[in-house]
């Protein structure tokens, strides 16, 4: 009886989803973005620029053609430096959100399948995830002395630290929205007649798991992942910020913009390149997923 | 309902005791203690002393007895002494609490004067090319980085045009309430852009859901005006999702911000959180980081207790 038809609520706007172009220039923006930003060592080569050389001869220079960005402050390019910061912000965004899926999985996975008690302390354990401040528990995290955690000297010592520690901790503070879907779509599968009969035919828990009933809740987690990309390229980017993510001189988008504010009066053009990296990367993952989460729902 | 507020309460105060046990450890693992940094300091210290010293602060005893007995006296009111600031934690915690309250109030309250005609507007031509534009909007508004948008109209207001200070709270210019308020402008701005585009989203889509129902065709048939029916009968009933927003918003007041007290150097909780776990100020970080903590889950509880008031379809006792 009702006039109006009632799928708006579910849609997001026009321009976003009737056109249906948001997704593939997003997956494009994404596209060229990795495609520019790993193939870095190339124009490093070509160019003969080092982004970790330093210049002081060449200090805060303006755009030119010879560094279309300009220079920052001990006279590195900006342009590669972007490029080489955003190997590390891709990286450890892709491989953050994909071990944050594979917790949530597991973890939903196993609460769905089993429900009862098992369900009722795992969500409640989910529920209070949800509900910690998750910026100052980062920040907690992220300034642990690795020596005093254990961890092997070699391991502790090296360069790449920072980088393993960051995508942990994201995995491990990150798990929770997977872990919720996954648990409602196990829950809402594990009674029906094709997994009863698998698991009359013998398949064991894990079996019914992975292969009966993990396929059915897929799609909505590669939207899931899709969007949580995005989001830990900013908790990353956040993270280096504070100086608590990748640490120089290793760059990274986060850590570039923590040191142009330093310099905020004297080169205000050194914050832009990163942040706007930054803002297109989440864009388009943000596109991607939307664009996803409609198609799969069709 | 007072049997599920007791049951969660209880079940808040027991996450608390746990969050408690669980940074006071993270704490201990963290890198330094403040003898080794007084040693550092002070040439003259020796070892004798470092260990004397220890033995007075309780740092040379297993970490369980150390966590006890910090627990015996934070439930007698005691929370110790902050190390970067010489003073009780809860002297340096309740000023800048106030700090961070007045910053969030003020951009919730502007966040929430612009997100509801927004929602308002794209929710009345659902689709059309105003609602586009707004969800576009929208859009830029969740994918911008806060620490970004921030050294932006830093970049913008306070180096180029000079209009605005870059950072502080303008007590240190004189403290006059014009002097405060040109602080407040950039910080409220970039929580404001952040924010308005969450609210509106909301807004938007329960008004629509709302519009479809059958009470607002019948006060369409009844003659009422357009805006009437908007103003007075959909949106009271949209504003469900939005007051459940504002109080899980609470918990947010006093870490949410910490990004954005950072940058403008606004003296806040996020800053002082921030700030006591880099300075090793153990007692403070532990006070701070327990504060955010409650203030979220009675925040969460505050949002449950508002969805079961507004929605009378909303029973937690019957279950």
């Amino acid at each position: 009886m009702t006039v109006a038809d009632p799928s708006p609520t579910l849609r997001r706007g026009p321009i976003l989803s009737a056109r249906g172009a948001a997704g593939p220039i997003g997956l494009a923006i994404l596209m060229l973005l990795a495609l520019a930003c790993f193939g870095a060592p190339l124009i490093a080569r070509w160019s003969g620029y080092d982004p970790l050389a330093v210049d002081l001869t060449n200090r805060l220079a303006g755009p030119s053609l010879a560094h279309p960005f300009g220079t920052d402050d001990i006279g590195r390019d900006v342009a590669l430096r972007v490029l080489y910061g955003g190997q590390v912000s891709l990286a450890v965004g892709i491989a953050a959100a994909l071990a944050a899926m594979v917790i949530g999985t597991v973890i939903g996975l196993v609460a769905g399948y089993n429900g009862g008690r098992i369900d009722g302390v795992l969500m409640r354990v989910t529920d209070w995830m949800i509900a910690l401040p998750l910026l100052p528990l980062l920040i907690v995290l992220s300034a642990l002395d690795p020596a005093k955690l254990g961890l092997p000297a070699d391991l502790a010592a090296s360069a790449d630290l920072s980088l393993y520690r960051i995508v942990a901790i994201i995995a491990l503070t990150g798990w929770t929205l997977v872990a919720r879907l996954v648990r409602g779509a196990a829950l809402s599968v594990r009674t029906r007649d094709y997994v009863a009969a698998a698991r009359i035919a013998g398949a064991g828990p894990l079996r019914l798991m992975v292969v009966h009933i993990l396929p059915n809740v897929a799609s909505p987690l590669l939207v899931a992942t899709t969007l949580s990309v995005g989001n830990v390229i900013l908790t990353e980017s956040v993270l280096s910020f504070l100086g608590l993510g990748i640490q120089p001189p290793t760059p990274s988008w986060g850590n570039m913009l923590s040191n142009a504010q330093d310099l905020i009066t004297t080169a205000p053009a050194l914050a832009f390149y990163p942040g706007a990296c930054i803002f297109a990367t989440v864009v388009a993952c943000n596109l991607v997923g939307d664009w996803l989460q409609r198609q799969l729902r069709d | 309902m007072m049997r599920f507020i007791a049951r969660r309460t209880v079940q808040a105060l027991i996450v608390l005791a746990l969050m408690s046990v669980a940074i006071y450890g993270l704490i201990g693992l963290m890198p330094g203690d403040p003898i080794d940094e007084m040693i550092a300091n002070d040439p003259r210290l020796t070892t004798a002393d470092a260990q004397r010293l220890k033995a007075v602060y309780g740092l040379d005893r297993p970490l369980p007895e150390r966590y006890l007995a910090w627990a015996e006296h934070a439930l007698a009111g005691e929370f110790g002494y902050s190390r970067l600031y010489n003073a009780p934690v809860l002297d340096v915690i309740v000023p800048r609490l106030a700090n961070t309250v007045g910053l969030m109030t003020t951009s919730l309250a502007l966040a929430l004067i612009v997100a509801l005609p927004l929602g308002v507007l794209a929710a009345r031509r659902a689709n059309g090319w105003l609602d586009g534009a707004i969800n576009l909007g929208c859009f830029a508004g969740i994918s911008v980085p806060t620490f970004w948008l921030g050294l932006m109209l830093m970049v913008v207001f306070a180096v180029r045009l000079r209009w605005l200070p870059a950072g502080g709270t303008g007590v240190a210019e004189g403290g006059t309430v014009i002097e405060r308020a040109r602080h407040l402008i950039l910080p409220v701005a970039t929580l404001a852009v952040v924010t308005v585009p969450v609210y509106t989203r909301h807004v938007r889509a329960a008004l629509i859901e709302i519009l479809g129902l059958d009470f607002v065709q019948t006060a369409r048939a009844k003659g009422a005006s357009e805006a009437r029916v908007i103003w007075r009968h959909a949106l009271p009933n949209a504003l469900m999702p939005v007051v459940t927003l504002l109080a899980l918003e609470l918990g947010g007041l006093f870490s949410g911000a910490l990004v954005t007290e950072q940058i403008f150097a606004w003296p806040g909780m996020g800053k002082l959180i921030f700030d006591a776990i880099m300075g090793n100020d153990y007692n403070l970080a532990l006070m701070a980081l327990l504060f955010a903590t409650a203030a979220t889950l009675v925040g969460n509880l505050a949002a449950d207790l508002a969805y079961a008031r507004l929605d009378p379809r909303v029973r937690y006792d019957r279950r």
